[in-house]
């Protein structure tokens, strides 16, 4: 009896002193992709430098993730010390008062070495409101194999005009080979982050300078019937339900001659592991129509902190911990230089390691280096942000003129009915915005 | 000719039910059969059905990366617990609309329905600051709390046409032979309420196990049940079809066995009674 009571007076002074020892536990919200669930997967390596903080995850599929991540934080309800948040939301919030500044990330942090499109995109007021994780653009992926059998040569900066004479040459749809993958499904983040980006080009704006929205101007018309005549000539069937997987599955099924989508696809089609032609695959700058703007994009995913969190000063050490260029180091010696987290750091593309493994990483650093989020479109703008505006009525209006592309795509509404419709969805939600009168 | 008709149908409707059967079944195999695909596989066109490389890596990376047995456990205290309280408040008052109904109970009944008219995301936000307010964000009590106010209107509507089915005449065939109260209860009514508490608790514990919404939003990592596992693995960038199909069919795997368990249970119970 005495043992058994001895060992129940042991078992619960061992159970009594685990929470003793660890003192902080930090409440991380991610999102799965691939980058950030290697980050889990090296919380060891973290909780063992700080035997005071207890790391718990929360891994959630973006969309869900964000309206999980924005129910908190709007009501202060501190579930989180730490959030996974987009560029999109970083200034929005920030503005709110939401996101605690980093002003404390360490000395040998070297702000002064993150990418500055990138640290501009997570600043505001000269302050870094979050600390960059992996950065992507977009950029076109081509076959080289296809390219040289129709003796064609990819340009590094291609037009349009070359692209879409490319793809309809490229196109055999008897044998299953479609000259252009893009976008095609609704959403703020799918459709129409490709063709914000396409708009761009054409000298496009989503808003005047006094935010009348801008859809029944003739650069819109004319980048949505190129879009909706190259995809009709040139696209896979369906295409009006395809976002990022889909056309991944496609490209690297051999289905698609041209793709372009985020950067970050670049290591996923040159993996041997998962696509069929990983060693036939080129990159090029997305195209432009010479007017200045490239088709690209710029993204970034961010780690934060929230205002409510109690934590700050844990929470600041894991972010300076997980966006460090000796992560960088940790993952590349655990995992190889090819899994590292790209775009965030000038120095990772002045390594010769990465440079050798990553044969996308030039292309990847002009494509970053060639959006600008502060002035995204040829004629000026009152908003922030290449592939969407950066006020919180963007997701709403963005998914509504998403869905009417999407439709004109399917053939189930013409160009200039989608246009119409986007025109007057997106000045009733300005108006009750209080954006315009 | 007659003998010969008749089997001929017998086989003609047994296999239309295999058919169908089979086609409801099809999304939940062809979940079984990715979960044992490479990811290269689980999304090659044309598809293979049976002969690929079957491999366990996925359950392997699954394991590794999550914590099935804790999700596990939180789904199992959170549809269980919501279950039964549930019940508990909706067998007396489902009860006592069917055998003694007012004016009014028609009228209460449509208006409990009426609250799963609205989509729960038009109350998110306050049930979040109440819940905040009383602590109950992330903690089991707060998700069987939830989950069972959800689920109440449907366990009552289901108690309450079930009880009402059971035939007067019988109790009054019981007291007529002298029954108490309690006996009446416990050899008549039962037996007849079992099947119908049955279908009840098997029903409201699958919507308390699938539900996405709630246990989503109002976990972060303690109370988090397998809703909250399955949504960790599906990412709108990059292909992680095997692996979340792995997660998944974890996921459904406990309520799949307790369903075809008590399907022989439901069946021969819902068949069995003095009138029917």
């Amino acid at each position: 009896m005495k043992h058994v009571l001895g060992a129940v007076c042991g078992a619960s002074c061992l159970l009594l002193a685990v929470p003793a020892m660890a003192e902080t536990t930090l409440t991380i919200a991610t999102v799965n992709n691939g980058d950030m669930i290697r980050m889990q997967g090296l919380t060891g390596e973290f909780t063992k430098k700080n035997p005071d903080i207890t790391v718990k995850w929360v891994t959630l599929e973006e969309n869900v993730l964000r309206q999980r991540v924005t129910t908190d934080i709007a009501t202060k309800g501190g579930q989180f010390d730490v959030l996974t948040i987009g560029t999109y939301e970083v200034p929005i919030w920030a503005k709110k008062g939401w996101l605690v500044p980093l002003a404390n990330l360490g000395a040998d942090y070297d702000v002064a070495d993150l990418l500055p499109k990138i640290k501009d995109a997570v600043s505001a007021d000269g302050k870094l409101y979050a600390a960059p994780f992996y950065g992507e653009s977009s950029m076109v992926m081509y076959r080289t194999d296809l390219f040289e059998k129709a003796g064609l040569k990819m340009p590094e900066k291609p037009t349009w005009d070359f692209v879409i004479d490319a793809a309809k040459k490229l196109t055999d749809k008897s044998g299953g080979t479609y000259g252009i993958c893009l976008r095609g499904k609704a959403g703020w983040g799918e459709n129409m982050a490709f063709l914000s980006a396409m708009a761009n080009s054409y000298g496009a704006r989503w808003f005047d300078e006094k935010w009348a929205p801008q859809f029944n101007t003739p650069e819109w018309k004319t980048t949505l019937t190129t879009y909706v005549n190259l995809m009709k000539e040139a696209g896979p069937p369906g295409a009006s339900s395809n976002g990022f997987n889909e056309n991944l599955a496609l490209f690297n099924a051999g289905k698609c001659a041209m793709w372009i989508d985020a950067t970050v696809a670049a290591s996923f089609v040159t993996n041997p592991k998962d696509s069929k032609v990983a060693d036939k695959v080129g990159f090029a700058l997305a195209p432009n129509t010479g007017l200045g703007k490239n088709a690209n994009w710029l993204w970034a995913w961010n780690l934060a902190i929230p205002a409510g969190s109690k934590k700050t000063e844990a929470a600041e050490k894991f972010i300076a911990w997980a966006t460090s260029k000796d992560y960088t180091k940790l993952v590349a010696s655990k995992e190889g230089w090819a899994n590292v987290p790209p775009g965030t750091r000038t120095s990772l593309y002045q390594n010769p390691d990465y440079l050798k493994v990553a044969p996308f990483a030039k292309l990847t650093l002009a494509s970053i280096d060639a959006a600008d989020p502060n002035k995204p479109t040829v004629k000026p703008v009152p908003y922030v942000g290449v592939q969407y505006a950066a006020i919180p009525e963007f997701q709403g209006i963005g998914t509504q003129v998403g869905q009417q592309f999407s439709a004109a795509l399917a053939g189930s509404m013409t160009v200039d009915a989608a246009l119409t419709a986007a025109q007057s969805a997106t000045e009733r939600e300005m108006k009750r915005a209080g954006y315009i009168k | 000719m007659a003998r010969m008709a008749t089997t001929r149908r017998v086989a003609i409707s047994t296999a239309a039910a295999w058919l169908f059967g089979f086609l409801i079944f099809f999304p939940i195999l062809w979940m079984g059969l990715a979960s044992f695909k490479t990811e290269l596989e689980a999304f090659a066109i044309p598809p293979s059905f049976l002969f690929f490389h079957w491999t366990t890596e996925n359950y392997a990376t699954v394991q590794e990366r999550s914590d099935y047995l804790h999700h596990a456990m939180n789904s199992i205290i959170i549809a269980g617990g919501s279950t039964l309280i549930a019940l508990l408040i909706a067998i007396p008052a489902a009860w006592s609309m069917a055998f003694s109904p007012t004016k009014r109970t028609k009228d209460i009944l449509l208006w409990m329905l009426s609250t799963k008219m609205m989509p729960p995301v038009g109350v998110l936000v306050p049930i979040y600051l109440i819940y905040k307010t009383f602590g109950l964000l992330d903690s089991r009590i707060g998700l069987v709390l939830i989950l069972c106010l959800g689920n109440l209107p449907i366990v009552i509507w289901m108690l309450f046409t079930y009880f009402k089915e059971i035939p007067r005449d019988i109790l009054e065939a019981a007291r007529m032979d002298g029954a108490t109260i309690g006996r009446e209860l416990v050899y008549v009514l039962t037996p007849m309420a079992i099947p119908g508490l049955a279908s009840t608790l098997l029903l409201n514990l699958i919507l308390a196990w699938n539900e996405a919404f709630w246990t989503l939003n109002l976990s972060t990592s303690s109370a988090a049940p397998l809703t909250t596992f399955i949504a960790s693995y599906s990412s709108p960038e990059g292909l992680f079809w095997a692996k979340l199909s792995a997660a998944s069919t974890l996921a459904i795997a406990p309520i799949l066995v307790l369903g075809w368990f008590s399907q022989k249970q439901l069946v021969r119970g819902l068949t069995f009674g003095a009138v029917k």
